[in-house]
């Protein structure tokens, strides 16, 4: 087996300096009963190419969004991903490496999470920012279970612009520890009222910008109606390339700010692995989950970084401890930075530009094809669009054509008979005029 | 000879690297787009008018500057890494390039069913794997990490006890060896943690445990290999007791790379073990992640699992992604986005085709030879803290450094002078100063040979009592020396700020 270095001349001489007479000897405390009884139905050893045909295989049964026209969103997004970040996330002392536990031979890592959260803190407009979390969805649940230590209640509001994957993790999370969620019905035409119902119990309410139909909303008269209560506003990002071009949510007044990093991470790769965003104010940094990076200096006086402030962490705290998580998403971090830094201001911008300017002329011609309705006015990059008949059967109808044609609200909805001819469609830099005219076409057949 | 002190701050092939916003030219950027479309914007009141403040740099200084600080990192590829219970073995290309076929990295979680067939099959294949290695009657894909996977089983573990009128019980058992986020997982699941204490043999005192053992217990976690490196041998009968008592049995499988392919655990009475794929099964740790931690479950527990699940329906695949319906009648409902960490699925199962049942099998063989020679070589100079022989780990004391001045912290720092990822130090928190190396499957004998010899010949420097001020300098010759984290911790700095860097600059001339 080509991963295995050791020859049976080694393994004997090994287990010759061990002192015992073969492999099996070493394996003496397992239950013999339990060693017997295990049979495995399983191949052999395989060599590459065998690997390489049959993952090929598997690969080649699925529909890539390189293939035809795409313009999915929903929470995850198709952008182009430069070809240095990807060879720098190859790069072996990246890939391979561990947590930065050791930080004299591991300030590569270090610094690039330095970065990491100062560009997160940036976008974001907040104070400070962590190393990551799994993804966006759990850095919501974090967020609320935050709040909850922070203004020592229970209860938390959940608005219906809010990604329903967020919501589904935020209220299982939650539920195990006897807090409540209240989770408003879902909100396509973005007219639902949250100020009406903020209650003195509520640790914080949450919602998401662009929201989870699209809509862009000013939710400043909702932070201070939301910090007169006592409560924290947690708001949602699913697309960060929207901060190119949008005010910041820190700006607004969120108290803390979570999303999902994958858009500028990196392929889509089916949902996951993603990078979860945590961000927040620095009063409120003892309570915040998950790994934290700061600057110092070495005994030579030069200045270096390592981990910092794990007394907030499980292997210190244990039971104690602000979260179980023991990780962040590393990889897709430093994937995110690079390429935010290859962006740049300039670059980050015109990337936003590009995705809205895509996304209205999407808008203009799809508004204007008979029985269709556009929900929101102001947008990013994806919007949600009333069909006259049922949304699914119409991506359906479109996959046929090699078309993927957005996503049917019904996916997350299926109990809303209402939302059956929603359709939540994204435009970004990746779009061409000529998909977009493939895209109406299609439709004007199908619809 | 001293080392001379340069201009630019570099030392040879060490070079230092400001800040990327420490290098920002206004306006530069490394990405061109083609042009836009005109139209009008449609952003509402929402459109940002200030600036974000993010450096802007050209493509050759972006690579410049991430190339540089990968040669500050210690890896795999460049060395021995024995980091106990992380599991630094090898880390297959083939891995990387199956993640990135166009038909797996280029596709969305909610395209139509119907044109993602090949990826449901990735993860009904890995899950088929998982399954019969382990004999267990069910997977959770979803969980993202060991510690999330912990969690996965402790909330199917409270979701059935809460279906089947047993919610009074409120405490989970939790061996004092264990790693913390056992216990954090616990706390997180809204239970209350009682530890359970060590036989002198670093195993669980069964005795001790029988004695927590009582109604109002929801489960015992037990690490298996456990931390100290050796196998629970009385596994089977602590899944007795506890199931006798009405409570389940959780195994960490932090350690499971030990036993891969040698024993199915549902033989050991295990109701729910989390597998990490970012150990036992090559996919890279990344610096941090991510990783994942599917969660096998026994026929028990298999109906409370998180959404989503993959359905094999005749010769198609459906996704079951809402609690309460069909497959997920009984879900507690959903931990994570999407359908999980697939691209790591990927990795995973690109491994396991190459390794087969037979190589994983011989994987688990050597990881336990590499560790047992470790401690058999190393106990000339050191002390291991058990009686061996131990699985994939070897755990020593610091009871060779008694009388010396010498910690395991400084023997830690001086392996990074030889060259060497230090092994984890201070854990298992139950032996004193430990040392806890895990070399795995992936060393070759040459590798343990120089491994042992500069570990023998620090050992023997300490010992010596004429080294002291060596070790507590060391390391020497890394990129950095040791680093404040007093410092780092009692006055946060935790991003760049715009005139900080200036600042620091003007201080230092």
């Amino acid at each position: 087996m080509r991963y295995l270095p050791l020859n049976d001349t080694q393994r004997r001489e090994m287990l010759g300096a061990i002192g015992v007479s073969s492999v099996d000897a070493l394996f003496r405390d397992l239950p013999k009963a339990a060693l017997a009884s295990a049979k495995f139905s399983l191949p052999n050893t395989a060599s590459e190419i065998e690997v390489e045909r049959a993952l090929g295989t598997m690969a080649a049964k699925n529909l890539n969004c390189g293939a035809g026209p795409s313009f999915l969103g929903a929470g995850n997004y198709r952008h182009h991903t430069p070809a240095s970040m990807d060879y720098i996330i190859q790069r072996g002392e990246f890939l391979t490496a561990y947590t930065p536990y050791q930080p004299e031979i591991s300030q590569g890592t270090l610094q690039a999470i330095f970065e990491f959260q100062t560009q997160v803190a940036l976008i974001t407009g907040m104070e400070i920012a962590n190393a990551s979390m799994y993804d966006g969805a759990t850095a919501c649940a974090e967020a609320v279970a935050m709040a909850c230590r922070l203004t020592k209640r229970s209860k938390a509001l959940v608005s219906g612009n809010v990604h329903p994957h967020y919501r589904d993790v935020t209220e299982t999370t939650m539920k195990f520890l006897d807090v409540g969620v209240e989770c408003l019905a879902p909100d396509p035409y973005g007219i639902e009222d949250l100020i009406g119902r903020i209650e003195p119990e509520h640790a914080c309410v949450v919602v998401q910008t662009p929201g989870f139909f699209g809509h862009l909303k000013d939710y400043t008269v909702l932070a201070e109606a939301v910090h007169k209560a006592g409560a924290l506003l947690i708001v949602c990002v699913t697309e960060p390339v929207s901060l190119g071009l949008i005010t910041p949510p820190g700006r607004i007044g969120a108290d803390i700010v979570v999303g999902e990093g994958q858009s500028l991470a990196g392929p889509m790769s089916f949902g996951g692995p993603g990078v979860g965003l945590f961000a927040t104010r620095e009063k409120f940094l003892r309570q915040m989950p998950g790994r934290l990076c700061g600057e110092t200096t070495d005994e030579d006086g030069r200045r270096g970084w390592v981990l910092t402030l794990s007394t907030r962490e499980q292997h210190i705290r244990r039971e104690k401890a602000t979260s179980n998580i023991c990780t962040n998403s590393g990889l897709i971090a430093l994937a995110f930075s690079t390429h935010m830094t290859l962006l740049g201001e300039a670059g980050f911008t015109r990337l936003a530009q590009v995705n809205h300017a895509m996304a209205v002329s999407l808008a203009e011609k799809i508004e204007k094809l008979p029985g269709v309705k556009l929900l929101p006015t102001a947008f990013f990059n994806e919007f949600a669009v009333m069909l006259p008949k049922p949304a699914a059967e119409v991506v359906e109808a479109l996959a046929a054509r090699k078309i993927l044609g957005g996503v049917p609200a019904s996916r997350f909805y299926p109990t809303y008979p209402e939302l059956k001819n929603l359709l939540l469609l994204t435009a970004t830099e990746t779009n061409t005029a000529a998909d977009i005219d493939a895209l109406v076409g299609a439709l004007k057949e199908v619809l | 000879m001293t080392i001379p002190t340069t201009a630019s701050g570099n030392r040879g092939l060490q070079l230092e690297q400001n800040l990327i916003f420490e290098q920002d030219t206004p306006g530069m950027t490394a990405v061109d787009l083609p042009a836009a479309p005109k139209v009008s914007e449609r952003l509402g009141e929402m459109k940002n008018s200030k600036p974000i403040g993010l450096p802007g740099l050209s493509e050759p200084e972006v690579v410049r500057h991430y190339t540089r600080l990968s040669q500050k990192n210690y890896s795999i590829d460049s060395g021995f890494y024995p980091l106990g219970s992380c599991t630094m073995k090898h880390n297959p290309r083939l891995n990387e390039k199956m993640a990135r076929l166009p038909g797996f990295a280029d596709v969305h979680p909610f395209q139509p069913i119907s044109t993602v067939q090949g990826a449901l099959e990735l993860i009904d294949t890995c899950a088929s794997w998982l399954k019969e290695l382990t004999g267990m009657a069910a997977v959770a894909m979803s969980p993202a990490a060991g510690a999330h996977g912990e969690l996965c089983g402790l909330m199917c573990i409270k979701s059935a006890h809460e279906a089947n009128g047993q919610g009074h019980r409120k405490t989970i058992l939790v061996p004092e060896s264990a790693h913390g986020t056992n216990p954090a997982t616990a706390a997180l699941c809204g239970y209350a943690v009682e530890s359970i204490p060590a036989n002198a043999e670093g195993r669980v005192d069964v005795a001790a445990l029988k004695a927590h053992l009582r109604p109002e217990i929801a489960a015992v976690m037990i690490t298996n290999p456990n931390t100290c490196g050796l196998f629970e041998r009385d596994c089977i009968e602590i899944a007795k007791v506890v199931h006798d008592a009405g409570a389940y049995f959780y195994m960490d499988g932090a350690n499971y790379n030990a036993i891969v392919g040698r024993l199915r655990i549902a033989d050991l009475g295990v109701d729910a073990m989390h597998i990490n794929l970012h150990k036992t099964f090559s996919t890279p740790h990344g610096g941090g992640g991510p990783g994942a931690g599917p969660t096998v479950l026994s026929d028990k527990l298999a109906p409370f699992a998180p959404v989503p699940m993959v359905v094999k329906v005749g010769e198609k695949f459906e996704a079951e992604e809402h609690a309460g319906h069909g497959a997920a009648k009984q879900s507690y409902g959903r931990m994570k986005g999407y359908h999980g960490q697939f691209g790591v699925f990927v990795r995973a199962v690109s491994y396991m085709m190459a390794m087969g049942g037979d190589g994983l099998k011989q994987a688990s063989g050597d990881a336990v030879l590499n560790a047992n020679y470790l401690l058999a070589r190393l106990s000339e100079e050191m002390t291991p803290a058990f009686e061996g022989p131990c699985m994939h780990e070897a755990v020593f004391d610091d009871r060779f450094l008694k009388g010396t001045n010498i910690t395991t912290l400084d023997i830690a720092k001086a392996l990074i002078d030889e060259g060497v990822h230090p092994p984890t130090m201070y854990f298992p928190l139950v032996v004193h100063g430990a040392l806890l190396m895990e070399p795995t499957e992936t060393e070759s004998k040459a590798t343990l040979d120089q491994f042992i010899a500069s570990m023998l010949h620090l050992a023997r420097k300490a010992k010596s009592g004429t080294a002291e001020a060596e070790f507590k300098n060391a390391p020497m010759l890394s990129p950095r020396r040791r680093l404040d984290e007093t410092k780092a911790a009692r006055k946060p700095i935790l991003r760049w700020t715009p005139g900080a860097g200036d600042a620091a600059k003007q201080a230092a001339e």
